[in-house]
């Protein structure tokens, strides 16, 4: 496919850009312009439980730029009743129809809880939400996401802010050959090769907060993870080379059959 | 959920281990080992607290600095505690509400939890920390839950720092609104505990101890512990305290365990501390603690001296309390009565917020929002 004409559309918006950023972790939101800017990206997720409703100066809702797609999570919640509720309230608070469900019962490594996401998902999909979940690259929890009306799958690279990389490679592989929707992979990209790696296998799109946070130059690495996206999208389109497992060798075997 | 043996079982293979064999016994080389682990074990940490990994402070610290951006970035978190009542049952030789004092007391009535909740909430803050004496006739779990109604029209965050309640009353409290709770078990040495504590509910050791597993029962997000430092030898009370909060996260996963590192401050009374905890051993504790829980967070409270606290920012710190005032009522009186005890760092919450800037660091007002009620 050409690359001009790969579009990507998801809850019914057309993205150029097929980097999610985050906005926590920095040392200050109004740094979150410029991330945006120099990213390209232009989806942001927000933690609901962070967000001051009231406040006109604590609040990190008035440096996302209006231009970008928010997408608040449900962080905090550890069970689909609390995941629902959250979104609720976003809905109500005039922060759009996208939620990306996130249920973490796990303090201690991060990991989501796929029964109760799907579980969450089918009820916010029904409610007309774009529910983009949170998983471990499970391709059962998948599957029922898919029945449950998600509008995409977010399979983990790594656990949240480890920066490992693509540690369940093989089980995104897998996500993105079975399953219909579009593969956001979340959380564990903690370099740009990394966010390469994973649009070359035909992600749809990537999602990371601390790489760029935690960079003593974030919006130098905001520009390095926009680039990376990029060029790993484009090498997906362009078909990757055949990897040569057996050597051509210089002095075959079997040429003499052909003396 | 994982089946429990209870904490004090968990902790009674160290209760007569040969520490200062176990320390004597640490070469350079096994601190080095140990700092290129990524997980480490309880014996691991122990080693961190030991003399021998003094002079590896500096790599402690690097690496602390690294994990603690990768979990919870260039951020933290305020809170502010609120005294509701001082009334106090206990004869606890070291704490200014001890019945041992005689000042005058006070509760709060309703009216002026109202009044103090405003003045707080005017600050910005969003979670709150509310603490009585022990003394439940008077400040009652029904006290508490009447407080709590108040409170959550005003922060997203409602914790408690209370006697040790049972169960069904830390039910009680959760399903009123109080997400987080706080229960410092002072000292983990039951000899010490038993000598300290004359008189009054607080006595039952084992009551004390297995509180924070229930509030992790009864639904609480985030539950916060500590050793209060000066009763007894610092590195058994941190090491202790760390082994506490891996059973805690190991069998309430679910739940955010948070630890605290209070040390002991004048207050009304005599008390001496028993035992000196320095800055440098209070960095060893806090950089230990992060290499081990990685993941947990760590409260620094104003008891600490501002400059002390500004360099604990991003080294494993991750939430601080801030225009703190130990006194009943000491928010809209500035009269009140004497604290539980005396502060060290005096800035109000714009102060701190400034300061935390200053540091390279965003000041988190809102990192909660209530999940308990109608869905």
């Amino acid at each position: 496919m050409d690359s001009q004409e790969d579009k990507f559309i998801l809850g019914g918006r057309e993205l150029k850009s097929r980097l999610f950023i985050g906005s926590g972790k920095y040392s200050d939101d109004r740094l979150i312009p410029s991330i945006a800017e120099h990213s390209g990206a232009e989806v942001i997720t927000v933690a609901l439980r962070r967000i001051d409703f009231e406040s006109k100066t604590d609040n990190v809702l008035i440096h996302i730029p209006e231009t970008m797609q928010l997408l608040p999570n449900t962080s905090g919640a550890r069970t689909a009743e609390e995941a629902i509720r959250l979104a609720r309230l976003s809905k109500a608070a005039g922060c759009g129809n996208w939620i990306k469900v996130e249920i973490i019962s796990d303090a201690k490594y991060l990991l989501p809880d796929g029964y109760e996401t799907v579980k969450a998902t089918e009820i916010l999909a029904k409610e007309g939400f774009v529910v983009l979940p949170y998983i471990s690259p499970d391709l059962m929890v998948a599957r029922s996401l898919v029945d449950a009306g998600a509008s995409a799958v977010m399979p983990l690279g790594a656990p949240i802010g480890t920066n490992r990389g693509l540690k369940t490679k093989e089980l995104i592989r897998i996500l993105i050959e079975e399953i219909s929707l579009p593969i956001i992979v979340d959380a564990g990209i903690g370099a740009p090769s990394h966010a390469v790696e994973a649009m070359e296998m035909g992600a749809a799109a990537c999602l990371l907060n601390t790489a760029i946070a935690s960079s003593p130059q974030p919006l130098v690495m905001a520009e390095a993870f926009g680039q990376a996206v990029a060029a790993g999208r484009k090498a997906f389109l362009a078909g990757l080379g055949v990897d040569q497992t057996i050597a051509q060798a210089s002095s075959p075997l079997t040429g003499f059959l052909h003396e | 959920m994982n089946k429990t043996r209870g904490i004090y079982e968990e902790l009674k293979p160290y209760r007569n281990f040969d520490y200062d064999g176990f320390f004597s016994g640490l070469a350079d080389k096994d601190i080095q080992t140990i700092l290129a682990k990524d997980q480490l074990t309880a014996l691991d940490y122990l080693a961190l607290l030991s003399p021998a990994a003094e002079k590896y402070l500096e790599p402690m610290a690097q690496k602390a600095k690294a994990i603690t951006l990768k979990y919870f970035g260039k951020t933290i978190l305020l809170f502010t505690p609120i005294y509701l009542s001082d009334y106090c049952t206990n004869k606890c030789k070291y704490c200014g509400f001890s019945a041992l004092n005689t000042q005058p007391r006070k509760m709060l009535t309703l009216e002026q939890v109202e009044q103090e909740a405003q003045v707080i909430a005017s600050t910005g803050l969003k979670h709150i920390l509310y603490l009585t004496g022990d003394a439940p006739t008077i400040s009652s779990v029904q006290y508490m839950k009447n407080c709590t109604k108040i409170l959550t029209k005003y922060f997203s965050s409602v914790g408690t720092e209370v006697y040790s309640l049972t169960l069904e009353e830390y039910k009680e409290l959760y399903e009123a609104g109080v997400d987080s709770m706080t229960m410092f078990q002072e000292t983990y040495n039951e000899a010490l505990y038993d000598d300290i504590h004359v008189a009054g509910p607080k006595k039952d050791y084992h009551f004390r101890l297995d509180a924070p597993e229930r509030a992790c029962q009864a639904g609480m997000w985030c539950v916060n512990i500590g050793a209060l430092m000066g009763l007894d030898e610092w590195r058994r009370e941190a090491f202790f305290t760390g082994l506490h909060a891996a059973y805690l996260q190991d069998h309430y996963p679910e739940v955010d365990i948070n630890i605290s590192v209070p040390r002991m401050r004048p207050h009304t009374g005599d008390f001496q501390p028993l035992v000196d905890m320095t800055d440098m051993n209070t960095v060893q504790y806090i950089l230990a603690y992060r290499l081990f829980m990685q993941r947990s967070g760590i409260t620094m409270s104003t008891r600490e001296t501002v400059d002390f606290r500004n360099h604990m920012m991003g080294i494993g710190v991750t939430k601080m309390s801030a225009g703190s005032c130990t006194a009943v009522g000491g928010h809209i009186h500035k009269n009140a009565n004497s604290g539980q005890f005396d502060i060290s760092d005096e800035r109000d919450v714009e102060e701190m917020k400034k300061a935390i800037r200053q540091q390279g660091f965003q000041p988190v007002m809102k990192n909660w929002e209530p999940l308990v009620g109608e869905s």
